[in-house]
């Protein structure tokens, strides 16, 4: 067992020390070029992209940005993107597609936004048409859920060849607060949710919702970033070599593949998996 | 013979249709609407669309594929796909039974092979009545098995959509649904076929966020919700009160999300006309 419980990991997803988005960019990359805006309304601060160098090659990088400050917390609407947002993500992957890079992605998000100009322009449309976008792509595509992975909105940027998950990254259907409130009709009993909900990156390694699950500093990844980024720099290393062998049709053919066979149950409780 | 299994079926959908009507306590029903009483033959006579009001009670899946489909053409698909409990999640198991007990479904979608106006097609229906026609693995499974069998048999596909979003007893899973059902309409689609999404009241969550929205051709019966988040957590999100008419059908025609809003007696003929215009064209 975890030395964290699902409810301490929740915890830990969400600490505001956390690297985020912006900071694995900053370290992991070279040459980042943002890309902003969604070309039809507006730009999107709680999605952060563009192209960037990874070893020297060129790739596309995509994230959710939830900011750092509250100034920042306010522009990134704290990690919460619109429809601009998820259009803006899929204007970037099909120019990578276009250009031949491989897309990597960060997802950190609580979820989309819930409001009342995000359902005005098409939140719904802009998600699903990302998960139908990036099914397809034929360039690799690499996912790495890095603090909560929250619902819908997380998964429109998560449909990749590799899903891969930091130790104590969570990543479930909605927020532990909502799934209370809605199954329970008390978002008090977040807890309870958390310990049934199978969230933590451990259950979703047994449940084959993930490949990978990246090893974080003994009290988290707040606590040693450099150590945080050299462990996603290997894993980004070492899944681009392999998802290289593929051609661009078979990279499409396996993530469908794998999306496919999702729905098929969570083996028993087996040791940790990391 | 062939004739002789059609008959059969559609008794089977007749029933199955008759159990999912209006059970008359009494001969007239108040509508929820604008609280005019109808005689229940009138509801029966228009489709369960108060004569009053114009009002689009919801129906079940059953119910909705038997007034659409060409007498003797239903033929249901991957009907004895179960739902799954992934979570071993408490109660959940003698929740679906429950359900299967008093609905007759064994989840909240019915795919189908049949025809309106001789045009052949795959239909999904979902079902409100089985826990908000919310979608788990078994819906997925089957709406992506639907858009698959259609693929291969180069029909069209077409689902009418009714859902509270992803179901919340398979966590996780369920929320894959909505990539999993994304990528089998877009795979059918880049082989040229047609998806005509039809959506009713009401439709949100994982469901919009998903399959639902990605249609060719965008329908949806008036007056019906459909949205991402649901307007309860939108106004506790933004702390003030949506205005009247807020993610109904009308507005998302306003707002360009749909083609047509369609009345329920007007689906055959407006199917019929789409699939017609569709005949002849790449895949055929
Ligand atoms: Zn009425």
């Amino acid at each position: 067992m975890s030395r964290y419980t699902p409810e301490e990991k929740v915890k830990l997803a969400r600490h505001p020390e956390r690297p985020g988005t912006a900071d694995f960019i900053e370290a992991l990359f070279t040459d980042f070029f943002e890309q902003r805006g969604d070309r039809l309304c507006r730009e999107d601060g709680s999605i952060l992209g563009g192209i960037a160098r990874f070893h020297g090659r060129p790739v596309t990088v995509i994230g959710h940005r939830k900011g750092k400050n509250l100034e920042e917390n306010l522009t990134c609407n704290f990690g919460m993107p619109g429809p601009e947002g998820y259009r803006k993500a899929q204007r970037l992957m099909k120019q990578a597609e276009k250009f031949g890079r491989p897309v990597i992605t960060f997802v950190d998000t609580p979820g989309a936004y819930p409001g009342k100009e995000a359902e005005e322009r098409g939140q719904g449309e802009a998600i699903a048409q990302c998960l139908a976008l990036m099914s397809a792509l034929e360039v690799p595509v690499i996912s790495i859920v890095t603090g909560e992975g929250g619902s819908g909105g997380a998964l429109a940027l998560a449909v990749a060849n590799r899903v891969l998950m930091l130790e104590h990254a969570v990543y479930s259907v909605l927020s532990p607060e909502g799934f209370a409130s809605i199954l329970w009709k008390d978002a008090a009993r977040s807890g309870e949710a958390c310990a049934v909900m199978k969230l933590t990156a451990q259950d979703l390694r047994r449940g084959s919702i993930v490949q990978g699950v990246l090893r974080e500093p003994e009290e988290g990844a707040q606590t040693d970033w450099q150590a945080t980024f050299r462990t996603i720099d290997a894993a980004l290393g070492k899944e681009l070599a392999a998802l290289d062998k593929l051609k661009g049709p078979a990279l499409a053919r396996q993530r469908y593949e794998m999306f496919r066979a999702m729905g098929q149950g969570l083996p028993p409780a087996g040791k940790e998996d990391v | 013979m062939n004739r002789l299994f059609s008959k059969r079926r559609d008794r089977l959908l007749t029933y199955q249709a008759m159990r999912e009507g209006r059970i008359a306590s009494s001969k007239r029903t108040a509508c929820p609407a604008c609280g005019a009483e109808s005689a229940n033959r009138d509801w029966e006579r228009n489709v369960q669309v108060c004569p009053q009001c114009g009002y689009h009670s919801p129906v079940g899946a059953y119910y909705r594929l038997a007034a659409l489909l060409d007498p003797g053409s239903f033929q249901e698909l991957e009907e004895k796909l179960e739902p799954a409990d992934p979570l071993e999640f408490p109660g959940y198991p003698e929740k679906l039974e429950d359900l299967e007990e008093e609905t007759g479904l064994r989840d909240a979608a019915v795919a189908a092979l049949g025809s309106v106006g001789m045009h052949k097609a795959v239909f999904v229906v979902l079902d409100s009545r089985f826990l908000m026609g919310s979608m788990g693995t078994a819906v997925g499974e089957k709406v992506t098995r639907a858009a698959e069998y259609a693929t291969k048999r180069k029909l069209p596909l077409i689902i009418f959509s009714a859902s509270g979003g992803a179901r919340m007893q398979e966590g996780i899973f369920s929320l894959m649904q909505m990539a999993k059902t994304a990528a089998a309409i877009q795979r059918f689609q880049s082989r040229g076929g047609l998806y005509i999404s039809c959506l009713t009241h009401p439709t949100t969550g994982g469901v919009t966020a998903s399959f639902a929205s990605l249609g060719d051709i965008m329908l949806a019966e008036p007056g019906a919700l459909i949205g991402f988040a649901g307007p309860r957590v939108i106004e506790q999100t933004i702390g003030e009160t949506l205005p009247e008419g807020f993610q109904r059908s009308e507005y998302l025609l306003e707002h360009g999300f749909l083609d047509r809003i369609v009345s329920r007696d007007q689906w055959r003929p407006v199917l019929i006309q789409l699939l017609g215009l569709h005949e002849g064209g790449k895949r055929s």
